[in-house]
């Protein structure tokens, strides 16, 4: 099961490069859409309550390495693989609407993206989680730099150049990360026989002394994956040249590896280090919370705006999990799945609007919600769940990620408190921006409709309900993480801080607030 | 076997016969060059000759005996190094069918050098002796110097074949030189002889043994092109014909690195500690230089010469650590590194004889949608290069790595690390090449782009684009093949980290 997952859509990819043109838009839905039902049928097989892993497939790879191909599912990564199946269903069928040149290698390589990201999720071997994490940027290294936008016209670079710019700056991370899980392996064998396997290595723990740096060499891969403040240089260039259906994944997804890898790696495998380095990691993530936010008041490009909020929401995400108390990585796990439903739709709301306007400036937009008032509902909603409005998931994702904290970190809770208020400047801006306030050169147009169609409505739809669902019940993922991660933080917090309050009764807390 | 009392020494013909076929073979092949009616044979003899080869060589797997009285040495290292080199060479033979070079030097003697060269590849393989190891090295090097000249006509093939002679001619007398230093410190020219006498007289930090070393390493850091000994390795790439680079690149390095092993970790085996660090710093300043040289090249040949050198770097951290795992790990990287780098000069060939562009960058843009095939080929092979995963490239990097660690050389993988990273800025350019810039018309049609002189190609008169020539099977297949088992083993690794693990295990 755990298997056809992960290889569906590869095989859906490989075949789809023999189809014709105009079917491989559909087959390659129909992939997405296959992977999606296979991870909703694990879901409802899913026992909740339990920490272990679930569904697991474990045989060996490389036996003279030590490398195991060992895949499961638990708490952590529930929600991550549907989310993932969610959004490459809603990226795929958005493409699929469109035309593409060459369709049938885009379409493989968005489903080879798939599968790679799948597989970093399921991932139980240490190094097979790092492969999977490299091969994430192939194929969509490819993706931006063949099917990206040239902005060598306006004085930015050309969509190669800054792919290469966004691989030079993600590998940095994750080459250490290879030397850093290789050294983690060896360590902990201590020269007995090397695993790899992440709950072997947790067993035999890791000297504390290794611990300091290789979890820094972990820590850059994640952190420039996420972007964080400081190593999110490749990220303006990036999403400026990124197609839009593959942003769509792409920021919706990808970026919770990185916050799930310290949850998945670091927590657990260097525990010691964790808690000694809390602190520098709080403040980076502060920094990211900041910054991002700032930076998305200031820029007039649609794209960056939602890139760089994403910036201060993986922050926020980062910030909980660091907050080394299982209420705040409960908060990051519902805010991962969160943003990634709040950001993909927010991406395919861009590319309509970007396509009905032609510009991708907030300035020369606006006045949309006159014409296109399905368009600006659905945009409010999900402008409403970014800013975290009260009754939406985000609004709970928020509370529990800032419960966390609170409760370990105080000061750094009223510093990340303002994230929640900026976020609303920001959202908000983006909305009216485009939605409310016509600039004085349309004062004149005729009344065109300029309604989202029906096809695009019928990828939004889902979108939209899973936000609208998760605002009535967070509970569903809540409880099904809670052990799992009540796991992993343990592994850090065992002997030292008291044990946090059980989560459901700040559950209640949030409810009743 | 005759009687007055005259006992011929006992002669192992069988463990011989891999090299015995090797010489008939390229008797075989130089005769047929004479007559005009079997010169077009040559190219299926020397399949014949290699096919043959391989499956003696694969006969004695798992053998270990030492034959002509101990100066050579048949074991899985040398057979795995041996049967690397004979998988180029054929790699090689398809490449140079139709090759302007084979043709101009005509068919016989380009192939019999051919095999003379593999010859001494697998003789070095197989070396247990400072005078066989000597003689193994020149057999290899004199045939190359040869053909790297062999395209009559360009100068820059002839100034290519000059330089390497010179530049190797160098290399061969540093290391020489080094050797008789070893010699006179521990008066055996045999390599178990040596390891007897550097423990038995307790020589340990000689001064004259250390300076033995110290030469023998800089004369093999020229045959394996390891910066800083690595000047010749772009000029000479460039300049020779693109099937003898790519032999060059490949199997010269592997039989120079089995030699390599051999001669540092049996003989000087005792002296371990006096090595290590000094290779390492050679590894780790070959890492350096070769990436951050290959940046600016527009040529690809001279790009996989630098990206060779920053390779050749890699490998040398499996023998730094001088442990079992090293050397498997080296092997793998060998094998692997056989077959990424066929992948690329397969293509490089094919588009050299289509596009008037050589092998600059320019002749593979908009490879993609022109010929998706090459296109699959050369991406693959650029991938696993620079260690991207599912492909062999990354399990070699894996393997490279986890060897260091374990061999307390932390450092050095970090070194990999960051050399792989400077390199995918250049590997990923090429790929970038064919996949996002626009494909043109193939030059001289209207609207296509000037046809410019060419760097490596020859004047057009001399090099007339024949498309004819161009995308043929034995071109493409080898292209395809070599890149189809990069990614074989990049996700099924196991058996060839099995092979490799027999060759590094027949050391210890």
């Amino acid at each position: 099961m755990i298997n056809a997952l992960l290889w569906v859509p590869l095989a859906f990819g490989f075949v789809g490069l023999f189809l014709p043109k105009r079917a491989v838009g559909w087959w390659a839905t129909a992939g997405a859409v296959a992977t999606l039902a296979i991870g909703v049928i694990m879901a409802f097989g899913f026992e909740s309550g339990a920490a272990g892993l679930q569904d697991t497939v474990n045989t060996t790879w490389i036996s003279g390495l030590g490398v195991d191909y060992s895949l499961g599912i638990d708490g952590l990564n529930l929600f991550l693989v549907l989310l993932t199946a969610l959004l490459w269903v809603g990226g795929i069928a958005f493409a699929a609407f469109r035309e593409q040149e060459r369709p049938q290698l885009f379409f493989f390589l968005m489903l080879a993206a798939e599968t790679a990201t799948l597989g970093s999720f399921l991932a139980q071997d240490l190094l097979l989680f790092v492969l999977f994490f490299d091969l994430m940027l192939v194929p969509f290294y490819f993706l931006f730099g063949g099917w990206g936008v040239d902005r060598s016209a306006e004085g930015g670079p050309t969509a190669p150049q800054a792919t290469l710019k966004m691989m030079i700056y993600t590998l940095i991370g994750s080459l250490l990360m290879l030397v850093g899980a290789i050294a983690t392996a060896i360590i902990s064998a201590h020269g007995g026989h090397i695993t790899f396997s992440i709950e072997a290595i947790q067993h035999q723990g890791v000297p504390v002394g290794s611990q300091r740096w290789i979890f820094w060499f972990f820590a850059a891969a994640f952190l420039v994956k996420m972007p964080a403040f400081l190593v999110h240089g490749w990220m303006p260039d990036a999403y400026k040249a990124a197609p839009l259906p593959v942003l769509v994944v792409f920021s919706g997804v990808l970026a919770k590896v990185g916050a799930y890898g310290f949850l998945r790696v670091v927590l657990p495998l260097f525990p010691a280090a964790t808690s000694q380095f809390q602190t520098v990691i709080l403040l980076v993530a502060l920094a990211s919370i900041l910054y991002g936010s700032v930076m998305a008041f200031t820029q007039t490009n649609i794209r960056l705006i939602a890139g760089y909020s994403s910036v201060a929401q993986l922050g926020f995400i980062t910030a909980g999990i660091f907050a080394l108390r299982a209420d705040g990585s409960d908060g990051a796990i519902l805010q991962m799945v969160n943003h990634g439903l709040v950001v993909a739709p927010l991406f395919i709301i861009i590319a309509i609007l970007v396509e009905r306007t032609g510009t991708e400036d907030l300035r020369s937009m606006g006045g949309m919600a006159m014409r296109a008032p399905v368009l600006a509902a659905v945009f409010l909603i999900v402008a409403l769940a970014t800013l975290a409005m009260p009754g939406s998931a985000n609004f709970i994702g928020e509370f529990y990620i800032l419960n966390g904290l609170f409760q370990s970190k105080i000061v750094f809770a009223f510093i990340a408190i303002s994230g929640v208020a900026m976020s609303a400047y920001y959202a908000l801006r983006l909305y009216i921006g485009t939605m409310h306030n016509r600039p004085p050169s349309q004062q004149n147009h005729g009344i065109a409709s300029r309604e989202i169609s029906l096809r695009d409505g019928i990828v939004l739809a889902p979108l939209v309900l899973c936000i609208l669902g998760l605002a009535l019940y967070p509970q569903l993922i809540l409880h099904r993480a809670d052990p799992s991660v009540q796991r992993s933080v343990s592994a850090v917090t065992e002997g030292g801080a008291p044990s946090s309050p059980s989560s459901s009764e700040s559950e209640e807390l949030a409810v009743t607030k | 076997m005759a009687g007055e009392g005259f006992v011929a020494p006992h002669v192992d013909y069988a463990a011989l016969a891999p090299l015995i076929a090797l010489t008939v073979g390229l008797i075989v092949i130089l005769m047929s060059g004479v007559f005009e009616t079997t010169k077009r044979w040559a190219p299926g003899l020397a399949v014949l000759t290699l096919g043959a080869t391989a499956g003696l060589l694969i006969w004695h797997w798992n053998e270990q005996i030492d034959l002509v009285a101990g100066a050579l040495r048949i074991d899985d290292l040398a057979i795995s190094i041996s049967l690397i080199a004979t998988v180029t060479a054929f790699f090689t033979v398809l490449l140079s069918v139709r090759e302007r070079a084979a043709e101009e030097a005509g068919q016989g003697e380009y192939y019999a050098l051919l095999i003379g060269s593999v010859l001494g590849m697998v003789l070095l393989a197989e070396a247990e002796n400072l005078v066989t190891f000597f003689v193994a090295l020149e057999t290899l090097s004199i045939p190359l110097y040869i053909l790297c000249a062999t395209n009559l006509r360009r100068e820059r093939s002839l100034e290519s074949g000059l330089k390497y002679l010179i530049v190797g001619s160098l290399g061969s007398a540093t290391l020489l030189y080094g050797m008789a230093f070893v010699y006179g410190a521990t008066g055996s020219t045999d390599f178990a002889g040596i390891a007897h006498g550097i423990a038995a007289k307790g020589m340990l930090h000689d001064p004259l043994l250390l300076i033995g070393i110290a030469l023998a390493a800089v004369g093999l850091a020229f045959k394996t092109s390891i910066a800083p000994f690595h000047q010749w390795t772009p000029d000479v790439y460039q300049g020779a014909p693109t099937p003898i680079t790519s032999f060059m690149a490949v199997a010269t390095k592997a039989a120079a690195f089995a030699v390599f092993v051999r001669f540092f970790v049996v003989a000087l085996g005792p002296e371990t500690g006096d090595w290590q660090t000094g290779l390492a710093i050679l590894a780790a300043i070959s890492i350096v230089v070769g990436n951050v040289g290959a940046l600016r090249q527009t040529s690809l040949k001279r790009l996989l010469g630098y990206s060779g050198v920053a390779q050749a770097g890699y490998m040398l951290g499996g023998i730094v650590v001088a442990s079992e795992k090293g050397i498997s790990s080296l092997v793998f990287y060998l094998a692997a590194y056989l077959f990424m780098n066929l992948a690329a000069f397969a293509v490089i060939v094919a588009r050299e004889r289509e596009t008037p562009y050589g092998d600059d960058i320019r002749g593979v843009r908009g490879l993609g949608a022109e010929r998706p095939a090459l296109a699959w080929s050369l991406t693959i092979s650029m991938l696993a290069l620079a260690g991207l995963p599912a492909t062999a490239g990354f399990i070699g990097k894996l393997y490279l790595i986890e060897a260091l660690v374990e061999g307390n050389y932390l450092w050095l993988a970090v070194f990999i690390a960051v050399g792989t990273m400077i390199s995918l800025a250049y590997y990923l350019r090429v790929v970038a090449a064919m996949w996002m810039t626009p494909g043109q018309a193939v030059a001289g049609g209207p609207g296509g782009p000037e046809p410019t002189p060419v760097i490596s190609g020859a004047s057009p008169e001399v090099d007339p684009v024949d498309p004819r020539a161009g995308t043929r099977w034995y071109l493409v297949a080898p292209a395809v093949l070599a890149a189809a088992i990069t990614v074989f083993f990049g996700v099924i690794p196991q058996p060839l980290v099995e092979f490799a693990s027999h060759a590094g295990a027949s050391l210890f």
